[in-house]
């Protein structure tokens, strides 16, 4: 098949066949990972801009890593909205860098649909690297990559994704794509932070870890944010480690050869403890990896052409 | 200064007129409506094939003047209005400074007088500075000729002022609008809460912030015996609410946007800021709900809530984009469309609650065609239809989520006391 | 369209190919092969398999794709297929033979190079061809070739190969 997209913005607008294709891509670029020269010419005299204006120390580094590894040249801007100088727009921001000959924008925003605003002014790529609660979609596929990988399939997997739902594009991305390949989802967490008509996505809702992990192939563990207990979301996190972070006993509840997973960066101690995290059910450094080989693919379907 | 109407379809719902008639004006009123009137006349406009209606009037406009003049004027902001077939139009106090002042009404009339081409009547503030802590003096603003009174764009959420407000109202006869929304509950919400605020990750205002007020606004209205009047109502519930108000005699009057009766929350999928708006658009079963209450009269007014904002503001990403669209310029093809052709309202049904039922609200003798009456009279192409086009739009904003749209019933002439302000 | 090739003929080639591996340099301690993909990989393969038959010892055969050092990626309007590298074998100081089917303009062979000095420092790089068409665009020759087959530009050589495409023929069609 051509992968005719313009932009990467969201895995909601994706068809089964390109996620697929994405997935089969990302093999190839995995290889490369391996090799004593990490690195391929393909993207010679192309320049990505990373446009973050999130704090993110990993995607970012993902992002730049898959870029310089396909020879692209990397130019970086992170800052906050109100750091654009005064009276200064986003689309004022980026027409400005494009008046620079650069071929491609990977954007992470805090507002969702920022990125679909810049893909429909400029003529250029559009990578999503995250925009507010809405969508992530490099890390969903390099999520099911590295599910695929292990597992050999999605389809009919049961997969229990636990936490802050409300605030998190992780969560929504990976409803969207393990659901077009036939996986069968669950969200879990305080009701508080279960965004409303979420099953109509899909998803079967849990309240509590024990009953959302029975007989799951995988369990994906969400960050949870300090401030959603000034927010009134919960009443404190230790109450929140208390009931629904990942405790082996809840975890032998799932399959016995269940995956953990977690989009990173771990709060230690509160998601899920270190022994689990850096246990042999942990494939969270494998998520690492694989999300350079997500990012070189995707790179490569948007810019290697004309 | 005389000019005849020859030979169109006159509607007017005050009358249950709806009969083909000349009408003659001289000196800005009207003169006589008969058959054929044979009188000489300085200017002759031919209807025939038109609709001639009472001027329409909108009791909910954003003139942004004072204090936006990038936005909107009261110049351009009237010449919308012509457009869209509005001879009278009511501006909110959200202005800056608020209009919370005599001297502001006063100023409103002023640059109307000299720059507006339609009539503009000042809503005048409730609290001083609409920050809900204090009175502002509404005996003084009703003598300076503010026709009602709002803090259009925030709710009074202090109960007791709004219960003083209420009461106090009483003395000078004028209806309080109440913009109902709880904004505890909304937020920093920015469409409405459901499944496609869910998917989108945008933050979502629920039904119940508008509920929670409008519920509150109704216990007061019913204890002052006042007259409360509910701007842009969005839901299915607070058309059930206020219909069983006025069931037992609270004295309240509502009206509903033409975009909120066309729209759902599913436009806000796009992330075009152009859907952004406040109350956010809900969803089918709400949309069923206004047109039900349309029907029945539990909504009385269909209003613009014409809200101007520059493209540079509407051009910012979600979060930040002000709520509002623009409405003058559409609101009767809307209303032509979505209610009048899909058989929600007969047209003289539908033209009642753009004229006669806001002029009775606001006590303003304005809203019918009879003898004697001011000559403020519209004249529209029922069938014509035509294209919402950027660049034709005579106000200074742009953020309208129908450009591109067909719409129906083309004004062809705007008359405001017997002038011809606009017409091609 | 003509044949120029038939299975039997194709086969007695790859024979004499595989001999010729050989004879050039009679150790095969640091020998590997390199398909080049897509019909590069069964020809190597095969070439592999009789050498082992001849030796009695089996090569390293790895997979090799170019796509990724393609010098027309800003040209073309889709971006070609990444299809798979494997070499999961060291390749210094080795003598890597390169296999392709077909050797035209010597671009494909000068990324396949460029590919193979990212895995390591091979002692020597060889090049094997089922066919040598001629019209070479780089200063690039075949150490092995099967056939010189002297073709116009406007014409195309097209390998069949049992394992992609179900049979062994080489054709020589007109373009369009």
């Amino acid at each position: 098949m051509n992968f005719k997209r313009k932009d990467l913005l969201g895995i909601e607008d994706l068809s089964k066949e390109e996620i697929l294709f994405i997935l089969e891509t990302t093999k190839s670029f995995r290889e490369i990972l391996e090799r004593p020269i990490k690195k391929v010419p393909t993207l010679r005299g192309r320049t990505v801009v990373n446009l973050f204006f999130e704090v993110s120390t990993r995607t970012r580094m993902s992002f730049e890593l898959a870029e310089k590894r396909l020879n692209a040249d990397v130019l970086n801007f992170s800052a906050t909205s109100s750091s654009l100088a005064k009276g200064e727009t986003l689309l004022d921001t980026v027409k400005n860098i494009l008046a620079m000959k650069v071929d491609c924008f990977v954007l992470r925003h805090p507002v969702p649909g920022t990125p679909h605003l810049l893909a429909r002014e400029l003529p250029v790529p559009i990578i999503n690297a995250g925009d507010g609660a809405h969508e992530h979609p490099t890390q969903a596929l390099l999520d099911i990559y590295t599910i695929q990988e292990r597992k050999k399939r999605i389809e009919g997997l049961k997969v229990a994704i636990i936490g802050d739902i409300t605030h998190s594009r992780v969560a929504r991305s990976n409803i969207w794509g393990l659901s077009k390949l036939g996986a069968e989802v669950r969200v879990c967490g305080p009701p508080t932070l279960i965004p409303p008509l979420i099953e109509e996505m899909g998803v079967e809702i849990f309240y509590l870890p024990e009953d959302a992990l029975r007989e799951v192939d995988i369990v994906m563990m969400l960050r949870i944010q300090k401030e959603r207990q000034d927010e009134g979301f919960l009443p404190s996190i230790s109450e929140y480690i208390e009931f629904f972070s990942l405790t082996e006993d809840r975890l032998s509840l799932a399959r016995e050869d269940v995956l953990v997973m977690h989009p990173g960066p771990v709060n230690r101690g509160v998601e899920l403890p270190a022994r689990i995290a850096d246990g042999k059910r942990s494939v969270i450094l494998d998520q690492v990896v694989n999300g350079v080989a997500v990012r070189m693919a995707v790179l490569y379907l948007l810019l290697a052409k004309r | 200064m005389s000019l005849l109407i020859k030979k169109g379809r006159i509607l007017d719902p005050a009358s249950h007129l709806d009969k083909v008639l000349d009408i003659f004006i001289e000196d800005g009123r009207i003169k006589r409506i008969a058959k054929d009137i044979d009188l000489t006349s300085q200017e002759v406009i031919d209807a025939s094939g038109k609709v001639v209606i009472p001027g329409l009037i909108d009791m909910h406009t954003h003139l942004r003047e004072p204090g936006r003049e990038d936005e909107e004027t009261i110049e351009s902001g009237t010449c919308a209005a012509a457009r869209g077939g509005f001879t009278t139009i009511c501006c909110m106090p959200n202005t800056d400074p608020a209009i919370d002042d005599p001297s502001l009404v006063e100023f409103i009339y002023k640059q109307a007088e000299n720059k507006g081409i339609v009539e503009v009547l000042p809503i005048a503030a409730i609290s001083k500075d609409r920050k809900g802590k204090n009175l502002s003096p509404m005996g003084r603003l009703k003598a300076a000729g503010a026709v009602a009174f709002s803090d259009d764009g925030d709710w009074i959420a202090n109960s007791s002022l709004m219960r003083r407000a209420l009461e106090y109202l009483k003395s000078f006869n004028l209806v309080l609008i109440s913009h109902c929304e709880d904004g505890n509950l909304s937020g920093n919400g920015v469409v409405n809460e459901g499944y496609f605020s869910t998917i989108t990750g945008l933050k979502g205002i629920p039904r119940e912030a508008e509920e929670v007020a409008l519920f509150r606004d109704l216990a007061l209205a019913r204890m002052s015996g006042s007259s409360l009047h509910v701007a842009h109502v969005s839901t299915a519930r607070s058309v059930k609410l206020i219909r069983e108000a006025k069931q037992v005699g609270v004295k309240v009057t509502a009206e509903v946007t033409p975009h909120h009766f066309t729209l759902t929350e599913k436009e806000i999928t796009s992330f075009d800021t152009n859907t952004k708006v406040n109350p956010p658009f809900r969803g089918g079963e709400d949309i069923e709900a206004l047109k039900e209450g349309l029907i029945d009269a539990a909504i009385d007014v269909i209003a613009t809530d014409h809200a101007p904002h520059t493209i540079e503001e509407k051009e910012k990403d979600y979060a930040d984009a002000p709520f509002g669209i623009i409405g003058l310029e559409t609101a009767l093809g809307l209303v032509i469309k979505e209610l009048v052709e899909k058989r929600i309202l007969s047209l003289m049904e539908a033209i009642a609650k753009l004229t006669i039922n806001p002029a009775r609200i606001l006590g303003i003798d304005r809203g019918r065609i009879k003898e004697g009456v001011k000559a403020n009279i519209t004249i529209f192409d029922l069938g014509k239809i035509w294209l919402v086009k950027e660049e034709e739009l005579a106000s200074k904003s742009r953020n309208s989520p129908f450009i591109g749209w067909k719409l129906p019933g083309k004004i062809e002439w705007t008359i405001v006391g017997g002038k011809v302000v606009y017409g091609v | 369209m003509a044949k120029l090739m038939d299975k039997e003929e194709i086969r007695r080639v790859l024979s004499r190919l595989s001999h010729q591996i050989l004879e050039k340099d009679k150790e095969v301690k640091d020998l590997v092969i390199v398909g080049i993909q897509r019909r590069g990989v069964p020809l190597a393969e095969r070439i592999s398999g009789m050498i082992e038959r001849m030796e009695g010892k089996k090569l390293d055969t790895g997979i090799l794709d170019i796509t990724l050092y393609r010098d027309d990626l800003t040209q073309i309007a889709h971006q070609p297929i990444v299809r798979n590298t494997h070499i999961p074998f060291p390749i210094d100081n080795k003598r890597v033979v390169l296999i392709d089917d077909v050797l035209y303009t010597g671009r494909t062979v000068r990324a396949a190079i460029d590919v193979l000095i990212d895995f390591g420092r091979p002692r020597k790089i060889e090049l094997a061809v089922l066919v040598d068409r001629g019209h070479r665009e780089l200063p690039i020759r075949a150490d092995f070739v099967g056939k010189n087959i002297p073709t116009a530009s406007e014409e195309m050589v097209e390998v069949k190969l049992e394992e992609v495409d179900g049979r062994d023929e080489v054709l020589l069609l007109k373009r369009g």
